[in-house]
């Protein structure tokens, strides 16, 4: 039953035969059709959207922790800690392992003038004091970091060391192993609440100088606008320095052709080990991974997202790269000064290209205000989405290991089939069993249930998520929702008149700009990486992610695009080195993309589009 | 008496205006601010001017344009005074400047018998208030120096023609005073030509370049009975923001036989393409921008692409001129009111909610 703006209500039957009762993987208040009338007047009187940028693929129920803390920390902060005037949090709800979200406005405008008092006191210390509490901010990430790089998730003996006897500590190793599992959730929210202390306020500030550039030079690129203030020498930009470093000082020691030879992490260091020189350069590779090896090669938003530090063979890969290049006599630098230069240049231009003085006053206020705030919007998901997550994950493989060890199952990567809270439960399984001298019954329980969810998000998989359920609102005027997930009045629109259409094909997808570059050519969609060999000189790759093993592929074609990654991913950074265009975190580019298709790669604007069938 | 009937428009200024005409003047200027233009030179207003009075018509045609006062139609006086033009002769002087300037230019470009554009550069034509561009004669791939006189002489006429005579009468210009130059110049064999404006003509925004692009020739799409490709960059970081190209079933192009240009068809493989590549129409920006800081106003560019010169000096200027619509408005402004403080604005901003924009311009993860 779709309702009068073309969107299906979010109480229709969704379910994909073979999955029915797939609501008890995630939490309950994540459904939408709860029995309550008021609940479920409320759910269809909402527009809620697919939030296909952070999730393009169904969500694990572990992998849901992210989810439920993201959904807790942005909204807290609009609603009870800072008061944002017209908006308050961010709703939540799940479909077949696909997370809908809606933004949720202050309705009754009678309270707006009061919150508008609150946030000018509230927001204004935070921009007024902004440099002086983001170094605070990083002492508090940092020790979260700390804390978790620290924690031990304890094994079950047989029996407890004496000292538990003689130093008389009164606790048990199942006791220990329950509170490390609490401990490591607990950081994990934190992370998040930290996540959000300054992002929303980054965010106000970022697109009030974007609306006044955009009132100012109607079309301006957002990219521009976000050059005129984003930091140059920001720490997302480290890890791929320190490949460089390794890069130089080989070639220093004259020990590249050794790197380059192609061999494992392993059996290079061996090598290594041998001189003096490559014991010298091991050394600096050791140093390089912490913290800087914790760059995901995804979005670190979910658990099958390696960082370098899991695969040591992906930064190697591009320290041959570079090695390469340098042998090749081409420089590695980051041109700072010409980027600084160009920042500068676009400013001023713009800046004179202003209609009034007044204009030009405003103007400087907003850059400078952004220029402050906006480095946190790029250098927290180095803090956060990398290294913290990636610390996180491994932790969580940790967790699992007991399980595996206590014959809950055999597979490590099976735990993120349970949600965090189901874990918890299975913990006490184990550590009762463990104490009691009995079996748990772990195995019984969850062998069936995981062996059900994994065939249950296969099947999810193959789903398409209507954009949107729900009764969309006349305008979209939220700005977090414009500028996180471009959602707007002409979206709705778009998605509404697609929908009637009958699914028409998609003509476009949108993505992160990985590379810069305009190119247009032939598509080659590669599932996997043994369908590289396909590739033919001056095709596009279309591809879900990439790894150091799909190397070959990037020295035929002319530029790439995934379904999944960030700016960081392997794609993006191969292709920056490259000078090929990348778009990279499409969403389902394999899916609406086809072998033979002419399209057209924006590397400037992340839009990847047909150009002929 | 230090008559000077020819300038060359290496020698022309925007100050010559009077005696080259606007056309000329700023294909002088340009040339200043080292802006390519195809060469040529002016047969300046001084020539015009001894013609009328050494052939005797100067009088006789004020006194035929007059009778438009008494009600005589429009034209039949532009069919007299045409004809008294074209019948007069040229002093043989001013004619043996014209065959001697076209000789060493077809010397400068290599090539006997250079194709010319022969266009009229009229005195009031290019002044900002008065929108009057194309209002008379210009003569494409004209060959040889016989042909190269005729078509000053009908250039001259021109200024006779019924809707020039017509437009003077309706904004109050005297007939007396008006005086014409004549543009002589080397006929760039066009690719690909158009129009520019050195700001977004549908807004004002003083950001953008908007060009107009079609295949050969720029008739068509000057005098708009062509529809051409429509571009918009950002003038500041040269990205192409709006690219819409349009089938160009036909174009303004060389007929060899003819040796004319003429309308035709253009061919199938060729009609969907666009009519500029992305190097060219980024160089078409810097190009615009060059001009405009040269002038310090927004102006109103027509250029071609020289199929016989390789990139980038086959972008070529023909003409500039101000822009006279936004240039006479009060510049776009965003405040409406004196700036308040950043976070006045961002909570007005709040309440205001966003403009819309699409997704792609989207900025990282939450």
């Amino acid at each position: 039953m779709a309702n009068g703006g073309g969107f299906p209500s979010p109480h229709d039957v969704f379910t994909i035969p073979g999955t029915e009762g797939w609501e008890r993987m995630y939490p309950y208040h994540y459904r939408f059709g709860a029995d309550d009338p008021e609940r479920k007047e409320y759910e269809a009187s909402m527009f809620w959207f697919y939030d296909g940028l952070h999730y393009p693929e169904p969500i694990y129920p572990f992998d849901m922790i992210w989810d439920e803390a993201w959904f807790l920390a942005l909204s807290q902060y609009n609603t009870r800690i800072f008061i944002v005037p017209p908006a308050l949090g961010v709703d939540h709800r799940i479909i077949n392992g696909r997370i809908y979200i809606t933004p949720v406005p202050v309705k009754d405008p009678s309270e707006i003038p009061a919150r508008v008092e609150h946030f000018m006191k509230r927001a204004g210390y935070y921009y007024e004091n902004w440099d002086e509490l983001y170094a605070k901010w990083e002492t508090k990430m940092k020790g979260v970091i700390e804390e978790l790089d620290k924690l031990t998730i304890p094994e079950l003996p047989d029996m407890e060391e004496d000292s538990v006897v003689f130093d008389a500590v009164g606790r048990s190793s199942g006791y220990e192993l329950l509170t490390a599992y609490d401990r490591l959730i607990q950081l994990g929210i934190l992370a998040w609440q930290y996540h959000f202390e300054f992002l929303n306020l980054g965010y106000a500030a970022y697109v009030t100088l974007l609306d006044f550039c955009q009132k100012a030079f109607p079309g301006i690129p957002l990219q521009r606008v976000t050059q005129m203030v984003s930091g140059i020498d920001v720490i997302l930009y480290q890890p791929d320095e320190e490949l460089k470093g390794l890069a130089r000082l080989a070639c220093e020691l004259g020990i590249e052709d050794e790197i380059l030879v192609e061999r494992s992490v392993e059996e290079l260091f061996e090598e290594l080990k041998k001189t003096n020189d490559g014991r010298l350069w091991e050394q600096r590779f050791e140093k390089a991974k912490y913290p800087w090896f914790y760059i995901s090669t995804g979005t670190g938003w979910f658990h099958h997202d390696p960082a370098w530090i899991d695969e040591l063979e992906i930064p190697l890969s591009s320290i041959r790269m570079y090695i390469q290049k340098l042998k090749k006599g081409e420089s590695l630098e980051r041109p700072l000064g010409e980027l600084k230069r160009e920042r500068d240049r676009i400013i001023s231009e713009y800046r004179e290209l202003l209609g009034s003085d007044d204009d030009r006053e405003m103007f400087d206020n907003l850059v400078g205000t952004a220029q402050r705030v906006f480095p946190y919007v790029e250098s927290h998901l180095f803090y956060v989405e990398h290294w913290f997550h990636s610390i996180f994950w491994n932790k969580m493989r940790e967790v699992s290991r007991r399980f595996v060890t206590a014959g809950f199952w055999d597979d490590v990567e099976d735990i993120w089939l349970l949600n965090r809270h189901e874990i918890k439960q299975a913990m006490w399984d184990m550590v009762t069993a463990w104490a009691t001298g009995t079996q748990p019954m772990g195995r019984l329980h969850w062998g069936p249930e995981i062996a059900w969810r994994k065939q249950v998000m296969e099947k999810f998989k193959e789903w398409t998520p209507p954009p949107a359920v729900g009764t969309p609102p006349e305008t979209i005027t939220e700005p977090f929702t414009i500028v996180l997930w471009g959602i707007t009045s002409e979206t709705m629109a778009a998605w509404s008149k697609g929908k009637e259409a009958g699914e028409g094909p998609v003509r476009e997808l949108t993505g992160f700009a990985g590379s810069p570059g305009v190119v247009e050519g032939p598509a080659r969609v590669c599932r996997t990486v043994s369908e590289i060999s396909t590739l033919q000189d001056g095709e596009i790759l279309v591809c879900p992610t990439t790894s150091p093993s799909w190397a070959p592929a990037f020295t035929k074609i002319k530029a790439a695009v995934t379904d999944v990654g960030g700016i960081m991913c392997h794609a993006a950074i191969v292709c920056r080195e490259y000078g090929l265009p990348a778009v990279v975190g499409t969403g389902n580019a394999t899916q609406a993309f086809k072998t033979g298709q002419k399209i057209r790669v924006d590397g400037n604007t992340g839009v990847v589009s047909i150009v002929e069938e | 008496m230090s008559r000077k009937d020819i300038a060359w428009f290496e020698e022309c200024r925007k100050d010559d205006t009077p005696l080259v005409g606007g056309k000329c003047a700023s294909l002088g200027e340009l040339l200043a601010a080292e802006i390519r233009v195809p060469p040529g030179f002016a047969v300046t207003t001084e020539a015009y001017y001894h013609f009328l009075t050494r052939a005797g018509i100067k009088e006789p045609i004020c006194k035929v344009l007059r009778r438009i006062r008494d009600g005589v139609p429009v034209h039949e006086v532009g069919e007299e005074t045409r004809r008294m033009v074209l019948e007069a002769p040229i002093p043989a002087e001013v004619e043996a400047g014209i065959r001697a300037s076209y000789r060493a230019l077809c010397d400068r470009c290599g090539v006997e018998d250079l194709p010319v554009a022969v266009r009229s550069s009229a005195t009031l034509e290019d002044m900002a208030d008065a929108s009057f561009a194309g209002q008379q004669d210009t003569y494409l791939w004209v060959r040889g120096e016989d042909e190269v006189v005729d078509k000053v002489k009908r250039c001259w006429a021109s200024l006779f023609s019924d809707r020039v005579i017509a437009y003077r009468e309706e904004k109050g210009f005297t007939h007396e005073n008006v005086r014409i130059s004549v543009g002589v110049q080397k006929m760039v064999r066009a690719r690909t030509s158009g129009v520019l404006f050195t700001l977004n003509p549908v807004n004002g925004d003083r950001s953008k370049v908007a060009i107009n692009a079609a295949w050969g020739f720029g008739e068509g799409v000057v005098s708009g009975d062509i529809t051409p490709d429509d571009f918009l960059v950002d003038k500041v970081t040269f990205d192409i923001l709006r690219r819409t190209v349009v089938p160009k079933p036909e174009a303004y192009l060389l007929d060899p036989a003819a040796g004319r240009v003429c309308r035709m068809g253009v061919p199938e493989a060729d009609r969907a393409k666009p009519s500029l590549s992305d190097d060219e129409i980024q160089e078409l920006t810097r190009l615009a921008r060059r001009i405009e800081k040269h002038y310090g106003r927004p102006m109103d560019v027509e250029w071609a692409v020289d199929a016989d010169l390789p990139f980038p000096e086959s972008i070529v200027t023909l003409q500039a001129r101000p822009e006279t619509v936004w240039s006479q408005k009060p510049a776009r402004t965003v405040a409406k009111e004196k700036p308040k403080s950043a976070l006045d604005a961002i909570v007005g901003k709040l309440l205001a909610g966003v403009p819309v924009q699409n997704k792609a311009q989207t900025v990282g993860g939450v």
